[in-house]
């Protein structure tokens, strides 16, 4: 399978079998990302990180990657500094940064950055993030969590739980779940449901999923509970926010009820929907998830690149 | 009986675009460039009674209007019919049918749409319906509702 100069943009561009391929070539990374292995595979590369918003486990896991492949890392973690400041246009950045690198990853505050930045680079782009819009990435270092912490993806049972309305990543993993015949379980606030386009779109590929606010009976099935954050921001008055963000809280109480065999993941950063208390139990796989960007990160950059170990 | 009287009198040569959405036919000259692509003469009826309720049309005189260039109409008028005249006569007649992509005709209905940004870059959607007229914006890939508001 040949990904030399592919961009990557949304999930929805992989086939399955794409995403098998890029999930089985993660895990041939693993050695190396731990650092118990070393390879100079992509000596003389560069990366260019171009990050117009914040972010901190997708910049430095793709930077650790690039670096642990032997590569090089430019960029820049925050716009303050650049030309942007004076007006310039992506695509002029962009034209910049195919000049001074091998592949270029971006994330960016607008929806559709990166596909933009895909047509006036000749490299390939790796979409970190594009506002509302998609981050493949994160959807594939999500399911290689599942692959390799339930041995499958398909046939789980998958509670996605919190913010499912304006959460960048739950939109393309309900579809990359839906597409492998994960049963979805959509549990939210009914102000933050999931958007009737993508229980559409997830009924047509998986069956209709369930939407429910009841976390407690929604926990006693569930093979895996994917948590996300409840943005402050979105709530126009305080006491609603706090209302809802109480609504849904991971305990060791609410656990009592879960399967043995639960495993707990979040796209991090997390506030307070998830308990510390929950960090010491088998169940928490989140930072291990935060680390599977390293692993995953690499395997794509190693295929876009065309340097395969 | 009184003889029925023509809103517009017929043409010689041209094109006359028939059956268009009522109310939609100045969008319609909006897309199509005109005035500006051309100096022909141009007439356009808009709320004419028809067997099958209201509807606009639009004549160009002395100018057959390439297809793949009034299909885009379609958008707005999926209904709407182009008819080259030759010498009084119909001497072609087909619906229009949009194209698979509209490049610089809408504007995304997204305020945060890396399109609707100050980037070298015209507004590009994907045909998702033909009819009822569907479209995805290919940059950020939210759909417009309603896409007549949407005409740049």
């Amino acid at each position: 399978m040949n990904f030399q100069g592919k961009d990557v943009i949304s999930i929805k561009d992989f086939s399955k079998k794409e995403i098998n391929y890029v999930l089985n070539y993660a895990k041939k990374m693993m050695p190396y990302a731990k650092g118990e292995k070393n390879t100079d595979l992509l000596n003389g590369k560069i990366l260019s990180t171009l990050f117009f918003e914040p972010s901190t486990r997708t910049r430095l896991s793709f930077e650790s990657a690039m670096n642990r492949l032997g590569g090089r890392v430019i960029g820049f973690a925050d716009p303050s500094g650049t030309s942007q400041k004076k007006g310039e246009s992506l695509a002029d950045t962009i034209r910049m940064a195919n000049a001074y690198s091998d592949a270029i990853v971006i994330r960016h505050p607008q929806e559709g950055a990166a596909r933009l930045a895909a047509e006036f680079a000749d490299i390939p782009v790796l979409n970190a993030g594009d506002g509302a819009g998609h981050h493949p990435t994160q959807c594939l270092l999500d399911l290689f969590t599942i692959l390799t912490e339930k041995k499958r993806i398909e046939k789980n049972k998958v509670v996605l739980l919190g913010d499912l309305k304006y959460g960048r990543t739950v939109h393309s993993l309900a579809y990359a779940l839906a597409f492998y015949g994960a049963d979805l379980i959509f549990v939210s606030p009914s102000i933050l449901k999931m958007p009737k386009e993508v229980v559409e779109e997830c009924s047509e590929l998986s069956g209709e999923p369930v939407q429910t606010s009841n976390l407690e009976k929604a926990i006693k099935e569930a093979d895996v509970l994917y948590v996300t954050r409840i943005q402050r921001e979105r709530f126009p008055d305080a006491e609603e926010y706090n209302r809802v963000v109480g609504l849904y809280r991971i305990d060791n109480e609410l656990l009592e009820n879960a399967k043995d065999d639960l495993i707990i993941m979040h796209p991090l950063p997390r506030v307070t929907e998830i308990d510390p208390e929950v960090d010491k139990t088998k169940h928490a796989v989140y930072f291990k998830q935060a680390f599977n960007g390293v692993p995953v990160r690499m395997a794509l950059l190693s295929l876009v690149l065309g340097e395969k170990l | 009986m009184k003889k029925k009287e023509l809103k517009i009198p017929r043409i010689k040569d041209g094109t006359v675009i028939d059956h268009i959405t009522p109310g939609n036919a100045i969008k319609v000259l909006h897309i199509l460039g005109i005035p500006h692509s051309s100096s022909a003469v141009v007439s356009v009826a808009m709320n004419v009674r028809s067997k099958m309720g209201k509807k606009d049309i639009v004549k160009v005189e002395n100018r057959e209007l390439d297809r793949h260039e009034v299909d885009k109409i379609a958008l707005i008028s999926p209904k709407a019919t182009i008819n080259i005249i030759r010498d009084y006569e119909v001497a072609k007649k087909h619906r229009v049918e949009l194209p698979d992509e509209i490049i610089g005709i809408v504007k995304c209905s997204n305020p945060t749409c890396i399109s609707n940004s100050k980037e070298p870059v015209k507004s590009r959607f994907k045909v998702i319906s033909k009819d009822p007229p569907r479209i995805k914006c290919y940059y950020c890939e939210r759909e417009p509702e309603d896409i007549s508001e949407r005409i740049i």
